[in-house]
């Protein structure tokens, strides 16, 4: 019996159907200089997307440009970006901020707030504000973050004082708690430690159940092990996207294969 | 919280046993085709080989999988390494097992022969043989892997006799040639699955101990 390598590709029709994000023609500017160039690609409800690239290939702007955070940089952008069909821009941008909520890459917790009101502070300012409520809720997100046993005795103590991989969850809990549709995150586990790291990774695993997760990340292993897509990124423009197996196993573009076998980058 | 790659690598040892498990009865077949000249037992051999070269294509991709997406270390590297060597040993016994049977068709084409010499001898060794080794796959049992390692000189040895013997017996008097050259097929291909088991065991003794024991290695 022979059989070629079993390595799906991405062009199929159960793809098209359950989209929940799409870029198309998607080009992003700071100023005069453009950072993104006819960006477009699909991404699907419940999926994990990495996006990989060189230093400056424009992955974070991209990332930025699924919930309009580009704009807060000065940034401006040409093209369109649907959510469930309807365009962002034509939602008010904090409402689209809560159903696209972000992590970033280094741990923010609000430093004068305890771990009991980081996680709650969003819910209080969309007006989710009934007591019961929001201790349920921030129960829940810590639950959904894998730090609530770590923390459950110790709520009224300070953001700050747990370790970085600890708070970077918390960060996860707080954009959980408004409850999002989508996660993008920014390089989330490169200031942390290793074990802090495999714990980010397998989060992301256990979320992506219920949540579609946009990841940016310069570790291309990384991306391996946690997406389900991969959209490889140059100078502004999208080489190539694809099943995350055929990107590390047989991808299509000389490019593609020239990065991730660490040719070149 | 269990790491899903912890899962993923179960589940490639979970097909493995199951794909020993089919081999191994296959292989039992094949072997009572011949004792008994059982015709039906023969042709379900030949017949359900197919699901053990699908098992392997199902093995190969999953190790591919976690090569490329998990880069494993360790003994999680050793394993996935000694699982993809397994899972192609199996597949190779699944083939020598339908060469067995096809002689068992031919041998019932032809008059039986008296006697099937080293042949029931020979059977009952390899088969435990390739019991023990998939057990201390299972077990992850280096001593019982080793002692399947000692076994495989004496299998070399009947195949050997059974060959002197068919010639001594041609020359001597006038025999069915046709039917002892396939008890010498039978022989050979029992002494390759032994061949193939030693491997498995050999993979065992990597996977848990990070030692190389192939082309007596530790002896040197």
């Amino acid at each position: 019996m022979t059989e070629t390598l079993q390595v799906p590709s991405i062009s199929s029709e159960s793809f098209e159907t359950d989209t929940k994000l799409e870029a198309k023609d998607v080009n992003a500017f700071f100023g005069k200089t453009q950072a993104l160039r006819n960006v477009s690609l699909r991404i699907q409800k419940n999926h994990v997307v990495a996006i990989i690239g060189p230093s400056g290939c424009g992955k974070s702007t991209f990332l930025r440009c699924l919930n309009r955070m580009h704009e807060v940089a000065g940034g401006t952008m040409t093209g369109t970006i649907l959510l469930d069909g309807e365009d962002i821009h034509q939602n008010d941008p904090v409402n689209l901020r809560r159903r696209v909520g972000m992590v970033f890459q280094k741990p923010n917790p609000f430093p004068t707030m305890s771990i009991f009101d980081n996680v709650a502070a969003g819910i209080r300012l969309n007006g989710m504000a009934h007591k019961n409520h929001i201790a349920e809720t921030v129960e829940r997100s810590l639950q959904q973050a894998a730090l609530w046993n770590e923390v459950k005795d110790s709520l009224s103590k300070s953001g700050m004082s747990i370790s970085g991989g600890q708070q970077q969850r918390l960060c996860i809990a707080r954009a959980l708690a408004v409850n999002p549709e989508v996660l993008l995150m920014d390089e989330p586990a490169s200031a942390l430690d290793p074990i802090s790291t495999a714990k980010i990774e397998e989060l992301i695993y256990e979320l992506k159940k219920d949540y579609t997760i946009v990841i940016v990340t310069h570790n291309m292993q990384q991306a391996a092990r946690v997406s389900d897509q991969t959209a490889f990124f140059y100078l502004g423009e999208l080489i190539e996207y694809d099943i995350t197996k055929k990107i590390f196993t047989m991808p299509s573009i000389k490019q593609t294969e020239d990065y991730v076998t660490g040719r070149f980058g | 919280m269990e790491r899903h790659f912890q899962r993923e690598l179960e589940s490639i040892k979970t097909t493995l046993i199951k794909m020993g498990s089919v081999v191994e009865e296959n292989f039992a077949f094949a072997i009572q085709a011949v004792l008994e000249y059982n015709n039906s037992l023969a042709q379900h051999v030949i017949d359900t080989d197919n699901r053990v070269d699908s098992l392997e294509i199902e093995i190969d991709n999953a190790v591919i999988d976690l090569l490329a997406l998990q880069q494993p270390v360790a003994s999680d590297l050793r394993f996935i390494i000694a699982a993809q060597k397994i899972n192609n040993d199996l597949e190779r016994i699944g083939d020598h097992a339908v060469n067995i049977a096809e002689s068992a068709l031919t041998l019932l084409r032809y008059k039986k022969p008296e006697s099937l010499l080293e042949i029931p001898k020979m059977s009952a060794a390899t088969k435990l043989m390739l019991r023990h080794a998939l057990d201390s796959f299972i077990l992850l049992d280096p001593n019982m892997a080793r002692s399947v390692l000692e076994t495989d000189d004496q299998i070399d040895e009947l195949n050997r006799t059974m060959v002197t013997e068919v010639i001594d017996l041609l020359k001597s008097e006038k025999r069915f040639v046709e039917t002892d050259l396939e008890l010498i097929r039978i022989s050979r291909n029992l002494e390759r699955v032994a061949d193939m088991t030693t491997n498995i065991a050999e993979e065992v003794i990597f996977h848990t101990q990070a030692r190389v024991v192939k082309h007596h290695a530790e002896e040197k």
